[in-house]
């Protein structure tokens, strides 16, 4: 065996993937054996150091007692709760919803499901390989599967527990908007100490899906995530993140505008204090448009303090006749100290004439004008410093749409701010 | 109210000095206004009153109400009474008027020993000085001063000032960049504040805005000092003549 396989056969050894879909396990695990595990010399993981990803175990994570309350807790949304990886019927609501049909992995899979399952991972690994999605697609335990067929009764949310110090739950999941459907899918919660997931999600003509996602606040535990959708004509896909602490966290997007008139915005806002242990966080984006007059914007800040790290890796792609294409991409980060860093690589590769494409990085400290103005009105400093990191967040907050959404996840980083102040 | 005592100061990088044995005192209920060339270290004193980092004081006192001003954060400077009308306000995107009004407040009311306001009772303060202002409820929503005109800016640092009730306003060249209907609405709002407990010091470069808002006393300001003082007609004569006789009086010339 060639030492790829063997560093593949090594990582996989202690998984036992869940039951059913032979095939495409078979055939992600064979990507997977092609491309092999990740290092620091493969050009997407230059800033990342994969390696507590690749090991056949992972490093313990203590979970952080928490006293906050829950996110999202006064909404009415349907509750599916996995604690560690493993779904909680008792802690779960009934997975009955109007509109929309829910199953699990780990149960009987659904047709429309089988035909899903690893398509839009498989096509994204090109011309970037994400060997941690091909990984979770072979190895997945559980997952929910969601097609929906209508507009969504309520929000769903997929609640996260983690309480084992070494848990290393493997999710997949999948979302299927019927043309002219609406979910709103929300995610909260650390998962386990080490957690990889993917989301497949295809958005059908005329469809809206909206995902707000709070990761966090377990300072030790790792993630690497991966959405891969594709959207179709005049759909509409908005993603957002949260992410505060976190050792590593990895979040990949790989959006597909398949379809003419599509929308499609990923948004994220991560808040790094390494003075609780280390922080590295690093969204990476691939957004290709294939059809005319299509919009796409990715919105992504990072506030670092203590010897944090971020990193942004994002691309567009306009391939030859998607006219009209307008493009939009932001990375920025707010330095808190001279400690943290930011890296950034924004890309756009295009092929075709008649598009707008614009793309922006910058690093910065708190601006010290508008913190005297706040000081000058009898704001103290900290709490000052406080309301101009939110400012400097709004861009990206600004992408969830819901008030009340946006509302709770404004607490969450109030929270956070209050609890972190020098 | 106000007293400033032989002060000195200097930027803190490099040996720029630019006040240069500045002597004041506002009465409680006065208004006092400022004039003078550019460059004369008007802005700079309001600056260093209010705790701007960047300047050092090399020597001298400011007190107000007998409270050593100088070694205070300007939070604490806020929470005694004194108030700063920049002459460019500053933007705030993603920050809410009403959030940072609210936020301002209640931290001065905390600050001494107060309650704070709930969200009712604040919000009923607001609507009442703000329609004094012509201050719409849409710019009550907006971030602070993102997209608003050179005079709703003007206008938010006087509602700011209504709100916080300070007993001692310094306005930094608040007629700048105002048409002649802007500067009367804010000079109305100033005016409304006029009070026997609280003093103005009225820094312009125009005799027009002090039409407007009738001072006391009237300093012209040369080289970090206070030249001459006088009454309202002084600013009157400055406007006829310039500064040049004044300058020449004090052994300086008028170009900077």
């Amino acid at each position: 065996m060639a030492a790829k396989e063997e560093a593949v056969a090594a990582r996989l050894a202690g998984l036992t993937a869940g039951p059913g879909l032979a095939g495409p396990r078979a055939e992600a695990r064979a990507r997977l054996e092609v491309m092999g595990l990740p290092g620091r010399r493969d050009e997407y993981w230059r800033w990342t150091d994969p390696a507590a990803l690749n090991g056949a175990t992972p490093a313990a994570a203590k979970a952080a007692e928490d006293d906050e309350a829950p996110l999202f807790d006064a909404l009415d949304r349907l509750k599916i709760v996995f604690v560690d990886g493993v779904f909680d019927a008792a802690a779960s609501d009934d997975l009955t919803l109007a509109g929309v049909e829910i199953a699990r992995l780990a149960d009987k899979i659904p047709a429309w499901a089988e035909a899903l399952y690893g398509t839009l991972e498989a096509a994204g690994q090109n011309p970037v390989k994400r060997p941690f999605a091909a990984l979770n697609t072979a190895q997945a335990t559980d997952g929910v599967l969601i097609r929906v067929t209508a507009k969504a009764e309520k929000p769903i949310n997929l609640i996260y527990v983690h309480k084992s110090e070494t848990s290393d739950p493997i999710l997949h999941h999948l979302v299927h908007l019927e043309p002219g459907a609406e979910l709103t899918l929300l995610e909260t919660g650390p998962a386990g100490a080490r957690f990889n997931k993917v989301m497949e999600v295809d958005v059908g003509s005329g469809a809206s899906f909206h995902h707000i996602r709070a990761q966090g606040p377990d300072s030790e535990c790792r993630a690497v995530t991966h959405i891969f959708a594709r959207v179709a004509e005049k759909a509409l896909f908005k993603s957002f993140t949260l992410t505060v602490n976190g050792a590593l966290t990895r979040n990949e997007a790989v959006i597909e505008i398949i379809g003419n008139d599509a929308v499609a915005h990923v948004a994220g806002a991560a808040l790094g204090d390494g003075a609780t242990g280390p922080f590295l966080h690093d969204d990476t984006v691939f957004v290709t448009h294939q059809g005319l007059r299509c919009e796409s914007r990715q919105v992504f800040k990072k506030v670092l303090k203590h010897g944090a790290i971020g990193t942004f890796q994002g691309k567009i792609l306009v391939k030859p006749g998607a006219q009209k294409t307008d493009g939009y991409q932001i990375s920025q980060s707010l330095l808190l100290d001279d400690d943290s860093q930011f890296l950034a690589k924004p890309e756009l590769e295009i092929y075709a004439d008649d598009v707008k494409c614009s793309h922006g990085s910058t690093t910065g400290a708190i601006d010290e004008t508008a913190l005297f103005y706040l000081r000058s009105r009898g704001v103290p400093e900290e709490e000052a410093k406080g309301l101009l990191v939110l400012s400097f967040l709004a861009d990206a907050i600004d992408e969830i749409e819901d008030a009340g959404l946006k509302e709770d996840i404004v607490a969450r980083l109030e929270t956070w701010l209050a609890r972190h102040r020098d | 109210m106000l007293e400033i005592k032989n002060l000195h100061v200097k930027l803190e990088e490099g040996e720029k000095v630019i006040l240069k044995g500045m002597n004041l005192t506002v009465e409680t209920g006065k208004v006092h206004a400022i004039m003078g060339p550019n460059g004369s270290g008007k802005s700079t004193m309001s600056y260093v009153l209010a705790g701007r980092p960047g300047y050092t004081v090399t020597d001298g006192s400011a007190k107000l109400q007998g409270q050593e001003l100088l070694e205070m954060d300007p939070e604490a400077r806020a929470a005694a009474g004194l108030f700063l009308a920049f002459q460019y306000p500053v933007e705030i995107p993603g920050v809410g008027n009403m959030t940072f009004l609210r936020t301002a407040l209640n931290a001065q009311r905390k600050a001494r020993g107060e309650e704070e306001l709930s969200a009712g009772e604040f919000l009923k303060l607001v609507r009442d000085k703000a329609k004094s202002l012509k201050i719409d409820a849409e710019m009550l929503k907006r971030p602070v001063n993102v997209g608003f005109s050179g005079g709703e800016k003007k206008r938010n640092e006087i509602l700011q000032m209504a709100m916080l009730e300070p007993k001692m306003c310094i306005l930094d060249e608040t007629d700048s960049g105002l048409d002649v209907d802007a500067m009367r609405l804010v000079s109305e709002g100033v005016n409304a504040l006029r009070s026997e407990g609280r003093s103005f010091l009225v820094i312009t470069h125009y005799q027009r805005l002090l039409d407007h808002i009738q001072p006391d006393v009237v300093h012209i300001m040369a080289d970090g000092r206070i030249l001459q003082t006088g009454g309202p007609d002084l600013a009157l004569e400055v406007e006829k003549n310039g500064y040049a006789d004044i300058l020449a009086a004090h052994g300086l010339t008028e170009a900077k």
